[in-house]
């Protein structure tokens, strides 16, 4: 559809910066720009939904936990937020290594939602409106401001497109497809032709949801109960650890069975994601139920979460049984699980399908490479998720307002931080579905754990002028008592004497032949830097258990963390070899003509980045390297 | 993978005999790693020594004794690359040359890619930008030929055993990812215990591979010579006794090589990379001729032709065809079943065709150490030479399994030390990109489709 105003007029109010949506990519977008002291509005198509979560009812999760916290430390509100908004709250993997500890918390999505609103109400510098941007208005491959439905124009010096899953979003479940957003919210049908018009290549995505189902049509007692964890750890570095022992809300699991599957196979030809009616590529890490039936057809079962979506709601989140299957079949379906006979639906399952764009036109910074001051984060740029989401967000709005400010742009390499894993996948690699973290795809990933992502971050938050001096300062002094006592427990010695040989065979660990350093049995798996405390006589003080998990990470993991380290030093070599934006490629002598294309079409900023686009090879990255070295 | 500023090391002379072969090494550990296996007569390191002085002593790989040697040391910024430069001369047989890289290898050097030690030099400014573009095509021919002839050397067992350890350890790489990543679905509690069985399993399976590597069999390299002759002329029976092994089918009947089989052997330091090929003969047998026309063609690539002739029978059209077609080439030709009462005539034979001429019994197995020398001989006075890319590959290929065994040996470690599996699988992704470059696979999204294919991940 291609947009055609009645009456245009000029709003003459001036503004730096334009966010266009007020999801989770666009709330940070608009926080950091206002933080930042620019002058900004976010548009939305409906103020009520500004950071509404449509999907489940959780933030963090395995990897999305780790964006979270990398947030916060760049000074970010995700984290704030879920910790001021969660019902029940759970370390996931605790049992494995510090890298893969994940934190995820339910979320009461009323709360989470005003909360976010009423702190972008407050933030000063920052305006809410309500409308649907139809047009980006671009003079000679610059950004100059938007346009709204209603005709009217505003000026801007730099726009962040955070449109989500809204450009020309269809919600499908059977035969059945309304031209809505999520949740039956308003879609947003004109700007994909806009953008589409300024030379941008889209993609079309497809995601799905589970039914709402009423609480008081479940009979909990055939379903197990899942509790949070007895001590939560707050997501926010800021926030006071016992503020968040709050009283929790459980979750229940319950599992599909074969007349489940039997419904859903006989079914199938009902489906519209096997009608051809969908288009959209879907994720392979969030299938529909039928997807999993069909997919893995000898699973005599699949697990089903029943979550709740708030402590004022009686709905619940059926997580596992996302479908787009016909309303009929969704009750035989839903009415098979044990504990759901009678399950009353509030709102069907549903697919959507939207416009996206295809993210290698972007530069890591998140600015369109080929329109100057556009710049765009979240389900937009092909991803999906509330947490990858509100990290593009705000690497997005961070860089529009590093650039207007005429400051040098942020990018955070793959040895950095997941955001920097996500963003360089993000703009690098060919995607076909909506793009998720995983831990898996983080090289580096034993250093950048959540636990340290404040000891990461926080000095590029501060310097970009998000983070508070005092809270630099406090990370400052944690970091020094950290390595100190590190310091302090390699070089304080324990001998073969009695108290030491019974204290260690009461902790079920082997008594020492020879002298050892306290570090070194805080190295073997029984022990830890708590433990030792009836042995270590010049302990002083007695530290916060974030400060304690440091110690024993650093100490007992040391081995490996210094061999990712060395293979970080190796990466950084090629990620800081700059490449100028007026290389001309074909002047390279005996670069392949593949790879010529392939970097004439990308691009890329770096070396680095060079490297890892498909059809460019080592060869290649060499003769670059010795022409650059001209 | 990329560019690195680690020690690398080549051998920097031809790969034929020579009066001093020379290994060279460059980088940061260039000094470290000559301390590590030189010994001479002063008890001082040469890492103290003063830079451009040469020393005389001993490459040693631990106790054992490699080559008596003349060791050049210069520090950089003055050297040729601008960095740490070590050159070791040493008594110039192939296998001595080899057997010094490989040292240095083991103890912390890489193989050098082709032109890199150019390339440091000029990125380190020891090369004026006219020469710049000589090093560019250097890098960018030279490269893709590497790769594409290490990928191209590979058996195809040797290809399929690497791809089935490769499909082993993603699996459980996969397995292990995806229950770290959706762990309400899937649990990897206790796993360790049965991926350490998988892994020792592994090893061996590598293990094997290297020894094999190291008898010289798995890769192909060194002087490709062709075994040609009319039908039941020998050949096989020679192949299997320059083999040692019966890899070749004997028959009396006539044409039973319809393939082309192939083995590489070592004389004395010397590798040969032997082909058995079908009985050239006018045929009209459909397999037999692609045989045919395959032994043909193989001849006319060869570095060396050994042609064998059946002397207890008349030299016949299909002789004479052979004679031509090895005229121009490098060969040498045996009279075979000496055992047997001859017909052929050398002098006969001499006034057809000059090379050197063995009589040979394969059954007998006589006059196949006069074989031997004489191929030395040939090769030490340079009249067969292989390509040295080809070796450089192969070493290449050794190194990258190594590098497969010690990163599973972490991985055993790792599960023998209980830590927890997210620590097993960042060393199984070590030792499946090892693997990877042997066959010329890179990483890419594998872990993540197999994850998806093969894992039902919740949500």
């Amino acid at each position: 559809m291609k947009y055609s105003a009645n009456s245009v007029w000029e709003n003459k109010d001036a503004y730096d910066i334009v966010v266009v949506g007020a999801g989770h990519a666009g709330c940070e977008a608009a926080l950091a720009c206002a933080r930042l002291g620019l002058k900004t509005i976010v548009f939305t198509v409906s103020v009520e939904s500004i950071a509404m979560m449509p999907c489940n009812p959780n933030i963090g999760g395995t990897s999305k936990g780790h964006l979270v916290r990398e947030l916060d430390a760049l000074g970010g509100e995700m984290g704030k937020n879920i910790d001021k908004t969660f019902i029940q709250s759970k370390m996931l993997n605790k049992s494995k290594g510090p890298a893969v500890h994940s934190l995820r918390a339910q979320a009461d999505k009323n709360k989470y939602s005003n909360t976010m609103r009423q702190t972008l109400e407050n933030q000063e510098n920052l305006e809410i409106r309500q409308g649907e941007v139809v047009n980006i208005l671009v003079e000679d491959s610059s950004v100059t401001g938007v346009q709204t439905y209603s005709g009217a124009i505003y000026r801007c010096k730099a726009v962040v497109l955070c449109t989500g899953t809204y450009l020309k979003a269809r919600c499908i479940y059977g035969d059945v497809s309304t031209h809505t957003g999520p949740n039956g919210l308003q879609a947003a049908n004109y700007l994909t032709d806009c953008l589409k018009e300024l030379g941008i290549k889209m993609y079309r995505f497809k995601t799905g949801t589970p039914a709402r189902i009423d609480k008081r049509s479940i009979d909990f007692s055939k379903m197990e109960e899942q509790f949070g964890d007895e001590r939560v750890v707050p997501f926010s570095f800021t926030t006071n650890p016992e503020d968040v022992q709050i009283e929790q809300t459980s979750c229940w699991l319950t599992y599909t069975n074969p007349t489940t599957h039997e419904i859903i196979r006989k079914n199938l030809d009902r489906s519209p994601l096997y009608s051809g009616m969908i288009e959209g590529t879907g994720p392979r890490y969030c299938p529909s139920i039928e997807d999993k039936i069909v997919k893995f057809a000898d699973k005599e079962r699949h697990q089903v979460f029943i979550e709740p979506e708030g402590l004022e709601t009686n709905e619940m989140y059926i997580g596992g049984m996302s479908s787009s299957l016909p309303e009929d079949v969704q009750y035989e379906m839903y009415r098979s699980v044990p504990g759901l006979e009678h399950a009353k639906i509030v709102k069907n399952a549903y697919a959507i399908e939207y416009d996206c764009i295809d993210a290698r036109q972007l530069h890591p910074t998140l600015e369109f490479k080929s329109i100057h001051g556009l710049f765009s984060g979240g389900q937009f740029n092909g991803s999906s998720g509330y947490e990858e989401a509100a990290a593009q967000g705000l690497i997005a709005g961070i860089n529009a307002a590093l650039e207007v400010l005429g400051r040098e742009q942020l990018i955070l390499d793959r040895s950095q931080a997941y955001i920097g894993v996500l963003i360089d996948d993000l703009v690098t690699k060919e995607s076909h579905e909506p793009y998720r973290m995983m831990t898996s795809r983080a090289e580096y990933r034993l250093l950048l754990r959540q636990d340290n992502a404040d000891q990461r971050l926080t000095e590029i938050g501060h310097k970009i002028g998000l983070i508070s001096d005092e809270r630099y300062q406090m990370l400052l002094d944690k970091e020094e008592i950290i390595r100190k006592e590190i310091h302090r427990l390699e070089h304080t010695n324990v001998g073969t004497s009695r108290e030491i040989t019974d204290f260690l065979t009461n902790c079920g660990s082997t008594p020492l032949t020879s002298g050892s350093t306290l570090a070194e049995l805080i190295k073997r798996p029984e022990l830890n830097y708590e433990l030792l405390e009836p042995i270590d006589h010049m302990r002083t003080e007695s530290f916060s258990r974030e400060i304690m998990e440091q110690i024993d990470i650093n100490i007992k993991y040391e081995g490996y963390i210094k061999r990712q380290l060395k293979q970080v030093e190796q990466f950084k070599k090629l990620e800081t070899r700059k490449i100028p934006a007026d290389i001309d490629y074909d002047a390279v002598p005996s670069l392949r003509i593949e790879a010529v294309q392939k970097l004439k079409q990308f691009r890329p900023l770096s070396i680095g980045q060079a490297s890892r686009i498909s059809g460019v090879s080592p060869a290649d990255i060499s003769v670059l390297l010795v022409y650059l070295g001209h | 993978m990329g560019f690195k500023t680690d020690t690398i090391a080549a051998i920097s002379t031809a790969m034929t005999n020579s009066g001093i072969g020379i290994v060279r090494l460059s980088g940061e550990d260039a000094f470290s790693i000559i301390d590590k296996i030189y010994k001479g007569k002063s008890p001082k390191l040469l890492s103290e020594q003063k830079s451009h002085t040469i020393h005389y002593g001993y490459i040693m790989d631990g106790e054992q004794t490699i080559d008596e040697v003349l060791v050049l040391l210069m520090r950089g910024p003055h050297s040729y690359t601008g960095e740490d430069t070590v050159e070791i001369d040493c008594h110039g047989g192939v296998f001595v040359t080899r057997k010094i890289l490989e040292t240095v290898i083991k103890y912390g050097a890489r193989p050098a890619e082709p032109g890199e030690f150019s390339k440091r030099a000029f990125l380190n400014g020891r090369m004026d930008l006219s020469q710049a573009e000589a090093v560019i095509d250097i890098i960018s021919s030279k490269n893709d030929y590497a790769l594409q002839s290490s990928v191209n050397q590979l058996k195809g067992s040797v290809h399929n055993k690497i791809k089935e350890i490769r499909e082993v350890i993603l699996y459980h790489t996969a397995f292990i990812e995806s229950a770290l990543d959706d762990p309400e679905h899937i649990s990897v509690d206790g796993y360790g215990d049965s991926l350490l069985g998988v892994v020792k399993d592994l090893q061996q399976k590598i293990q094997r591979l290297l020894d094999t590597a190291d008898d010289g069999r798995i890769i192909k390299e060194g002087i490709k010579t062709v075994i040609v002759g009319k039908p039941n002329a020998g050949k096989s029976s020679l192949m299997n006794v320059l083999v040692g092994e019966e890899k070749a089918i004997v028959t009396e009947i006539a044409g039973t090589t319809r393939d082309v089989l192939e083995e590489n052997i070592q004389l004395q330091g010397v590798s040969l990379n032997i082909m058995d090929t079908a009985g050239i003969r006018d045929t009209s047998d459909i397999v037999e001729k692609i045989g045919v026309d395959k032994a043909k063609e193989n001849a006319e690539k060869a570095d060396l032709i050994i042609y064998v002739v059946d002397a207890s029978r008349p030299l016949d059209e299909n002789d004479h065809e052979i004679i031509e077609m090895i005229r121009d080439k490098k060969a040498v030709i045996l009279l075979n079943k000496s055992d047997l009462s001859t017909v052929v005539d050398k002098k006969a034979l001499e006034t057809l065709i000059t090379k050197p001429m063995i009589d040979i019994s394969a059954k007998e197995e006589t006059g196949i150490h006069e074989l031997e020398s004489t191929l030395k001989e040939m090769f030490y006075h340079g009249d067969i030479s292989f390509n040295d890319e080809v070796y450089i590959t192969n070493i290449r290929h050794k190194t990258a399994l190594a590098d497969a065994l010690s990163s599973l040996k972490k991985v055993a470690e790792s599960i023998e030390n209980q830590m927890p599996e997210d620590f097993f699988t960042i060393d199984l992704m070590d030792a499946y990109e090892s693997l990877g470059s042997i066959t010329g696979e890179t990483i890419g999204e594998d872990l993540v489709n197999e994850i998806f294919s093969k894992f039902c991940m919740g949500k």
